[in-house]
């Protein structure tokens, strides 16, 4: 075939970004020394992502840059990358950065005569030279458009600027506003074909969604998804879901659920690490305290756990897990756990895959705990949210992460449920059974990979102590 | 007969760069011009931004040549090689706009 995909030229050196997930769907990053065009509409990102690039580059790589606004001055670029913890006055400071509104009103300018752009080329060359900048941001260059009548002269400096830029040896980044049959409006794709890049901001069902496409990589082999991305208070990360490939490291480490009796359903030493875990139940079975069991006994041994709570604020979760004598404060007051509250409606699927990557990444936990999982439906179909828990799955699994995911059994036969078991390792139901006028609880492993599990259904209490497993029902012997 | 008016004095800066066809003609035009208008005093500053590229940032040039009217306020901008005078007239607001 023809367009098969080419292994990435030998010598195609490439200038990492340092966005999370960016840089690894597109195998190290930017064409090193060559433009690459950004796109997508108002408030897409693509100032963020620029700026985002040149402090990167000026902070972890040792690459100072210049960002050419040709919209917003120096003083609002500043601003509005503050949000995202990027100090650039102190980066110019260090002269590890230089910032150049360049202001372009043709109200204000007569042409009389021949022109051309020689000035923007001697301020940047001159900005280049001053801090021996390795990158450059023009944002946004369509300004010019509306600033020069002559559009031969502007077409012909253009494609000028975009030489030079390559004979200069800087790695840069030109971002464009999305056009109406064009890429950008004013067809900046025709002067930057080595990458060009698409963000879009997209609303389904009144909830907001970031997305990330490589539409082109000239001589590299890229993910050709569109990826999730998010911007958050840490900067931006891109979630990259490339391959689903079944090749994670298998650990044969196992970690203990933390409740006396239960590592010992379990093949005698509880869950396996890196392994997901579901825990079903109907309302008040006890999930979230089996799941507090756990990161308590793991925070407890030092490790870090990060609790995504879709349905409780993390106060109401440590007041309700004190009742049963588990204090959770003293992991948090430590920096051991951290929990990340959101309604799941606050946004959609995509971005809350991608935020979950973002502290995964970040915050680089042993164990994750999802609670529940089940909310999710509300912000998207049964086969979406199937597919971002096996995204999520694939992705804890990849870092070693062992998985708790809290599931509401409502119905006799869940199906929905069904369908995830298959993602999950190991499956514990909690029941709660009416017999002689009583409510008794009870623990059941439906299934666990890779151990030879108990076949008890344990009866259980809540107390002071938490969940304590009581004796097994006489009828669970025997298979 | 009146007195005759003082004649208000004009302060004009001429961007270019380098020896170029363009900057050349600007320069030649530039003079041509202001000897030929009689109602004004001219001091014309010709400022290279090849030898000096840090100012092209500090008064915003982008277009080259570029001449800027510093006085009388307000500022105004004329880009090109001054090859047309009715633009000229324009842009110094010696004429009205259409």
């Amino acid at each position: 075939m023809s367009f098969a995909s080419v292994p990435d030229r030998a010598g195609l050196a490439k200038c990492p970004t340092g966005v999370l997930g960016f840089d690894q769907i597109t195998e190290g990053g930017l064409p090193q020394g060559r433009p690459t065009l950004i796109c997508g509409g108002a408030g897409c990102g693509k100032s963020l992502f620029a700026a985002t690039f040149l402090v990167n580059g000026a902070i972890l790589y040792d690459e100072p840059g210049v960002f050419v606004s040709f919209e917003e001055t120096e003083d609002d670029i500043a601003k509005n990358v503050a949000s995202l913890g990027f100090d650039l006055p102190a980066l110019v400071a260090a002269g590890k950065l230089a910032l150049d509104h360049v202001r372009v009103e043709r109200g204000e300018i007569e042409e009389a005569g021949d022109y051309d752009l020689e000035g923007l080329f001697l301020r940047l060359g001159h900005a280049i030279q001053t801090i021996g900048a390795k990158r450059v941001v023009l944002d946004t260059i369509e300004t010019l458009f509306g600033g020069f009548t002559n559009m031969a002269v502007l077409r012909g400096e253009l494609r000028r600027l975009f030489r030079w830029l390559k004979d200069q040896g800087v790695t840069a980044i030109v971002t464009g506003e999305h056009g109406e049959r064009m890429l950008t409006r004013h067809g900046l794709e025709e002067y930057v074909s080595d990458c060009v890049v698409v963000l879009e901001h997209r609303v389904v069902a009144q909830v907001a969604t970031r997305r990330l496409r490589v539409l082109k990589y000239r001589g590299s082999v890229h993910g050709t998804n569109e990826y999730p991305f998010l911007i958050d208070e840490h900067g931006m990360s891109v979630l990259p879901v490339t391959s689903l490939r079944l090749d994670h490291e298998v650990s044969v480490e196992r970690v203990t659920a933390g409740i006396p009796g239960l590592d010992g359903m379990l093949g005698g030493l509880g869950f396996f690490r890196g392994s997901s875990v579901l825990v079903s139940g109907t309302s008040g079975s006890g999930k979230s305290t089996l799941a507090a069991h756990l990161v308590h006994s793991a925070c407890g041994r030092g490790e870090r756990c990060a609790y995504f709570a879709f349905e409780e604020s993390p106060g109401q979760i440590v007041r309700n897990m004190r009742s049963v004598g588990i204090d959770l404060q003293p992991w948090r007051d430590a920096g051991t756990l951290r929990f990340v509250a959101a309604r799941p409606t606050l946004w959609g699927l995509e971005s809350h895959l991608a935020r979950m990557y973002d502290i995964i990444e970040r915050f680089r936990p042993s164990i994750v705990v999802v609670d529940p999982i089940y909310t999710l439906a509300a912000v998207g179909t049964s086969s979406e949210v199937h597919s971002m828990l096996l995204r999520f799955v694939d992705l804890l699994k990849s870092r070693g992460v062992t998985g708790l995911f809290v599931s509401l059994e409502s119905g006799n036969i869940d199906v929905e449920l069904a369908s995830i078991s298959s993602l999950m390792d190991t499956w514990i139901q909690l029941r709660l059974l009416e017999e002689n006028g009583v409510r008794n609880r009870s623990l059941f492993v439906l299934k666990s990979r890779g151990m030879a599990h108990s076949n008890a259904v344990r009866p259980f209490t809540l107390g002071p102590g938490g969940i304590q497993l009581g004796e097994e029902h006489a009828m669970a012997e025997g298979s | 007969m009146d007195a005759q008016p003082v004649k208000e004095v004009w302060e004009l800066r001429l961007y270019v760069a380098g020896q170029t066809p363009k900057s050349l003609a600007a320069i030649a035009n530039l003079k041509a011009f202001c000897e030929s208008d009689g109602d004004h005093l001219y001091t014309i500053e010709v400022i290279d931004l090849m030898a000096n590229p840090g100012l092209a940032k500090r008064d915003d040039i982008v277009a080259i040549p570029t001449l800027v009217r510093n006085l009388p306020e307000p500022i105004r901008r004329i880009i090109g090689d001054l090859s047309k005078r009715d633009k000229i007239l324009i842009g110094l607001d010696i004429a009205p706009r259409q």
